[in-house]
């Protein structure tokens, strides 16, 4: 087996820019250099509608409106965007928020710093699959509530929240929905129009385009949402983003929206496949292992997987040949796992031995099965090490052992 | 994060990994740590009538610092004495291997695991009474 090392197996971090879009973004470095916002010569009309081209594509990804495209620097900006313009521009109706604990830091940290502020936000707690109840839900919603986010699929272990459900919630209480689906985009059906969603922030890096672009999707009927703007400036992107835009940028934007448009079934059928093979692999080599998160409503592309009596750095430092993340960022003495992955429940050794294997476009059977064989090889050498495993071989209860913490 | 040449050695080379029997009253046994710190060592020695430590033995989960730290002491214990190997401090590993600040704690960890498991073979000889070895 002729596999090319190090394997990447991190696409849920980032992807590679498809060189279908390195192509078609290549004029606008420096022949079709032209500011989008000059209206007097033929430079700022072409760069104008080579936007306005990538503003379709990325909205027909999602089946929004050319119009309802903000574009952003990437989901930072547009989880920043959604969140904060607005609590402000809603300030008068009610202060109050509704999120979930396993949400991306871009969208806790917004809401925390609303808190500072005042801000009241209700953190949903998650089940053991990742999903919140989406009955408390409806109960936590308040005549002051102004906006309710969930992101689409969980960074860390792909699990789907019910957005359609979760729409129709918003819809029915008069409160905003914005849905941070920077994970989900080419990889699940997203629809603004079905799925009730009013704010959606997106990023170009997450599907083959280029770091550095996004965009929120802003609503613009039923209801029309405004925002107030955080960058102030010329008024670019209907008030809401000021700053002139990153045209080579988003054209590889729209050129990766089209690709995982048209690519869509193949594609996510095709993760898909190499994914379960992956898991199935894995889990009849070392039986022991536990896979995290909801098995059915999840992303594609993605599996968390924990492998108990292994610590995941040390697992990470012996799988050299192969790129993927860890759920323990042991990097401190504060040893801190994964916030998502105890929000689900699981104790802290389970969250330290988890690692997160995220699929893409560029995989291979043979790197599935390289991958399989590398993690079978290096949890058995570790475990033969481990004295956690010695004792569950001897029938030592791990949880009734008074351990020295340190 | 970037490890030092010394720390990947004791990684990928570990030596003396294994256990002895934890019942032998020539054996001390020392387990510390807890799993949701992310290490536990566990370090073992056999040691002569004379004192010198013949074998040593370990086995840890934790991240590649903590495995080469316990690696290490395991060599160093062998052919010592007993009394000497009390004075083994876990600046000389951090030195040895050159832990960065953040994995120190890697380093300390198995200075008590050498303490640990001389006390238990210092119970276990000086009162030649079973005591449950470890945690």
């Amino acid at each position: 087996m002729t596999v090319k090392t190090p394997v990447y197996m991190d696409y849920s971090a980032t992807t590679p820019c498809d060189p279908r879009v390195v192509e078609k973004m290549l004029p606008y470095f420096s022949q079709e250099f032209g500011n989008a916002a000059s209206r007097n010569h033929v430079f700022g009309w072409k760069a104008e509608s080579a936007v306005d081209e990538a503003r379709e594509q990325v909205a027909a990804l999602i089946n929004a409106h050319p119009k309802e495209i903000i574009w952003t620097s990437g989901s930072t900006e547009a989880n920043n965007l959604a969140i904060k313009g607005a609590a402000e521009m809603y300030r008068s109706k009610g202060q109050h928020m509704i999120s979930c604990v396993t949400e991306h830091k871009a969208v806790l940290d917004p809401l925390h710093h609303l808190e500072s502020e005042g801000f009241e936000v209700t953190w949903m707690e998650v089940d053991r699959q990742g999903h919140i109840d989406l009955e408390a839900l409806g109960k936590a919603i308040t005549d002051k509530t102004t906006l309710i986010s969930f992101m689409a699929g969980n960074n860390e272990t792909g699990t789907l929240h019910a957005i359609k459900e979760i729409g129709r919630i918003a819809k029915d209480r008069g409160v905003l929905f914005h849905c941070d689906a920077t994970q989900a985009a080419g990889r699940i059906p997203l629809d603004v129009m079905d799925q009730g969603i009013d704010l959606m922030s997106l990023s170009a890096h997450k599907f083959y385009g280029p770091k550095g672009v996004g965009c929120l999707y802003v609503r613009r009927k039923s209801p029309r949402v405004r925002l107030v703007p955080i960058l102030d400036g010329g008024g670019h992107e209907r008030g809401m983003r000021s700053g002139t835009l990153n045209v080579t940028g988003l054209v590889g934007m729209g050129e990766a929206a089209r690709i995982a448009r048209e690519d869509f079934d193949l594609e996510t059928s095709k993760l898909a496949g190499l994914r379960d093979k992956l898991e199935r692999d894995i889990l009849a080599a070392l039986p022991d292992s536990v896979v995290n998160g909801d098995p059915e409503n999840r992303l594609p592309h993605l599996s968390n997987i924990s492998f108990p009596y292994v610590e995941g750095e040390s697992l990470i430092m012996g799988l050299s040949d192969i790129a993927v993340s860890s759920g323990s960022a042991c990097t401190s003495a504060s040893l801190e796992p994964s916030y998502v992955l105890r929000a689900l429940g699981l104790g802290d050794e389970l969250a330290h031995s988890s690692i997160r294997f995220s699929l893409g476009r560029f995989n291979t059977a043979e790197e599935i099965e390289f991958v399989t064989e590398q993690v079978t090889k290096e949890v058995t050498r570790l475990r033969e090490m481990s004295p956690l495993w010695e004792m569950a071989q001897e029938g030592i209860d791990l949880s009734k052992v008074n351990w020295t913490t340190h | 994060m970037a490890y030092s040449d010394k720390v990947i050695d004791h990684y990928q080379n570990p030596r003396n990994v294994g256990s002895l029997d934890k019942n032998d009253k020539n054996v001390g046994t020392g387990v510390v740590g807890a799993p949701e710190c992310g290490d536990v060592m566990k370090l073992q020695i056999q040691v002569d009538d004379d004192g010198k430590i013949t074998d040593a033995k370990f086995k840890t989960y934790g991240c590649g610092s903590a495995i080469a730290s316990s690696s290490l002491a395991t060599e160093w214990l062998k052919g010592a004495m007993v009394d000497d190997a009390l004075e083994i401090k876990n600046t000389q590993i951090v030195e040895e291997l050159s832990l960065p600040p953040v994995k120190i704690h890697c380093s300390v960890l198995a200075e008590d695991a050498i303490r640990a498991a001389i006390q238990d073979y210092k119970a276990k000889s000086g009162t030649a009474t079973k005591t449950e070895a470890g945690a």
